[in-house]
């Protein structure tokens, strides 16, 4: 069953009784919300992910008003997983934001039994690219575009790399963009269903893109990896890739990875063998349709 | 003491097969929230049983044994640092808790996990020894003027050193309790009973038996139930593996009655009898060195149930909050004097107040 197949007041019931069980790729998550605006969200971006039947699943989230009396005043939300909350309360129209940065949280805090790097990840015919990229390198902007013109997508923020056979798993969980990316995007693909923002966050405002039909379908197939890029967005500069040392690479992706140095040795050889796997290269671009030419000419 | 499935794991690991994915779903948030999963991950592959598991649960087995594995190098390293400080330093320096069982492959190491290291010194050296960290890069951090004067005037420890560099936690002791405790105890013995250890020259390990009442101390004494039921964890390994010496029972029972920690240990054998099903002989709780009286008992053991389920939501009674209130009281009653007390608390209540505004 499909969350899509609920109607919005079957999606708030569930998510009110606790009796959602929301499959990402890998992942089942049970999420306990009272919130409309959480129903909202994922009635509208996750309507195509499947729905579990919850005997067991891998994290336990809720999302709602921290007790006290700000509940009248100043309505605020937080997020717990299994009664834990990892962060400070936000603005209770923030809700579901909240949501996908602790659903990362709770991937990226536990899920060890992956490398996990902190890159986006695509694929187009079986090989998949890994963007890893400082934040406002234009990563995230660049992911949407990707997927709205027909690149699986994998992850925005997790890159999972399996420990078995160095394959990267896929998430399809929504792209999220920042500030002006999200009219960048609004323009450039006007059919994509892009989330209510969430204004003035720590990240200025924030809205969610949904994945593509073709990316929650194909979650479960694992993608051989192809190419390292490091976009980057500069006002004028003609969309061009040129070398990046695999070395420089491999520092890179390792210092910014969420369990790089906790893996081990292990981590050292699944990034090794990953960077061995791929080209690198560095991405400069300024418009977009510019910027998809190029890595549809990469991926022929 | 409803905790199932985490009491029946952690009494027979075997049980681990029995578990259906319902029972897993509550095991591994049990388990995770008492901090024991790792334990439990590692137990499962030391006995075989991975196997057998459910294909959704080993992902998260795999994931707590690669922290453990992590935790346990890192806390080899960190020692390693130590012993190097102090190598030049008179008298011995010993590991305690976590750092002592990894170091010393005691059967508690087995998938614990470390928030710090603790290490014991003669008092006497305590300057020498803060001198010698210092320049090593561990250094007090936000403390104040109260805070250093709190800690070094009524304290058995230093403040919390922390490395400038790694920021890896140190608590330096020069005893097991407070100067201000009820519960009088001196260091000297243990400091002079300890093992030196031969792979890290300048650090020692405390004897089987005060290893165990120090364990005991920690948690009966100290009240930090947040990690409660883990310390009980380490206590029931400790006791299972040293019950095989010969004598270990009545030199244990000695050596508590020659530190005045006869209370705590009584405690200890009590709570691990009746939680973790450890198999300790009758009539050596009964003869423990203190007792409390029959009218105390039942009031004890529902507090120290209470802290030590605090940490489990899914475990706990319903008078849970007024018997870790009860446990937080006892704490500190236990650790000064009210003459002593009542300033500190208040003086830490305006601060909160202060740092809020």
């Amino acid at each position: 069953m499909k969350l899509g197949d609920l109607s919005l007041l079957q999606l708030r019931h569930r998510l009110a009784d606790n009796d959602l069980a929301l499959r990402t790729g890998p992942f089942v998550t049970r999420i306990h919300s009272t919130m409309p605006q959480v129903a909202d969200g994922l009635l509208r971006l996750y309507a195509d992910f499947q729905l579990d039947a919850g005997e067991f699943c891998d994290f336990h989230v809720r999302v709602g008003p921290p007790p006290g009396p700000r509940r009248w005043l100043r309505p605020q939300i937080n997020f717990w997983l299994d009664g834990h909350s990892p962060f400070k309360p936000l603005p209770a129209d923030h809700a579901f934001a909240l949501l996908e940065w602790g659903l990362n949280w709770c991937v990226a805090g536990h899920a060890h039994h992956y490398l996990m790097l902190h890159a986006a990840v695509l694929e187009k015919n079986g090989r998949a690219v890994v963007l890893p990229g400082d934040p406002g390198a234009g990563k995230s902007t660049l992911t949407a575009a990707l997927m709205l013109s027909g690149w699986r997508l994998l992850s925005d923020e997790i890159t999972l790399v399996d420990r078995n056979d160095g394959l990267l798993v896929g998430l399809a969980r929504p792209v999220s963009l920042k500030n002006a990316s999200i009219d960048v995007i609004r323009r450039a693909f006007p059919d994509a269903v892009i989330g209510a923002p969430a204004y003035d966050t720590h990240k200025g405002t924030v809205a969610h893109v949904r994945p593509s039909a073709d990316s929650i379908e194909r979650v479960g197939e694992k993608v051989q990896p192809a190419w390292v890029v490091f976009p980057r967005w500069r006002e004028g500069s003609p969309a061009r890739l040129s070398p990046h040392s695999r070395a420089d690479a491999f520092l890179h992706t390792a210092s910014h990875a969420f369990n790089y140095s906790l893996l081990g040795g292990l981590g050292f050889e699944l990034n090794a063998a990953l960077m061995d796997a791929c080209e690198c290269h560095d991405f400069e671009y300024s418009r977009l349709d510019d910027a998809l030419r190029v890595f549809a000419e990469l991926a022929a | 003491m409803n905790c199932r499935p985490l009491l029946d794991v952690l009494r027979d690991p075997a049980h681990m097969t029995t578990l259906d994915l319902g029972d897993w779903d509550l095991l591994l948030r049990q388990a995770g929230a008492a901090g024991l999963l790792s334990r439990i991950a590692v137990q499962a592959e030391t006995l075989g049983l991975d196997a057998s598991l459910p294909d959704a649960v080993k992902p998260h087995l795999t994931a707590a044994r690669t922290v453990a594995t992590k935790q346990r190098q890192a806390v080899r390293w960190e020692a390693r640092r130590v012993a190097q400080t102090l190598a030049d330093i008179d008298g011995p320096a010993l590991l305690l808790k976590g750092a002592a069982y990894a170091i010393a492959g005691l059967p508690p190491a087995a998938g614990r996990l470390f928030s710090d290291i603790d290490i014991l010194v003669p008092r006497a050296q305590l300057g020498q020894v803060e001198g010698a960290l210092l320049l090593a890069g561990w250094h007090a951090q936000k403390q104040d003027d109260y805070d250093q004067r709190y800690y070094r005037r009524w304290m058995h420890e230093l403040p919390p050193l922390t490395h400038i560099r790694r920021g890896t936690v140190l608590d330096v002791h020069h005893n097991l309790l407070p100067e201000t405790a009820r519960i009088r105890t001196h260091a000297g013995p243990i400091l002079a009973a300890a093992q030196a250890l031969a792979d890290l020259p300048g650090l020692s390990i405390p004897a089987n038996t005060d290893l165990v009442l120090h364990s005991a101390c920690h948690l009966f004494h100290e009240g930090e139930w947040g990690h409660g039921l883990r310390d009980l964890v380490d206590l029931d390994a400790m006791l299972r593996a040293f019950a095989a010496e010969p004598e270990f029972w009545p030199s244990l029972l000695a050596r508590a009655q020659a530190l005045n920690l006869g209370r705590p240990l009584y405690y200890a054998l009590d709570c691990c009898r009746r939680w973790l099903h450890t198999p300790i002989p009758a009539h050596i709780i009964a003869t423990c060195p203190s007792r409390p009286s029959p009218w105390q008992r039942p009031l004890m053991r529902q507090l120290f149930d209470a802290g030590l389920a605090s940490a489990l939501p899914t475990c706990q009674g319903r008078l849970v909050k007024l018997a870790t209130f009860i446990l937080f009281v006892r704490g500190h009653y236990l650790r000064m004097p009210w003459h002593l007390l009542l300033p500190h608390l208040l003086h830490q209540a305006l601060r909160r107040d202060r740092e809020k505004n």
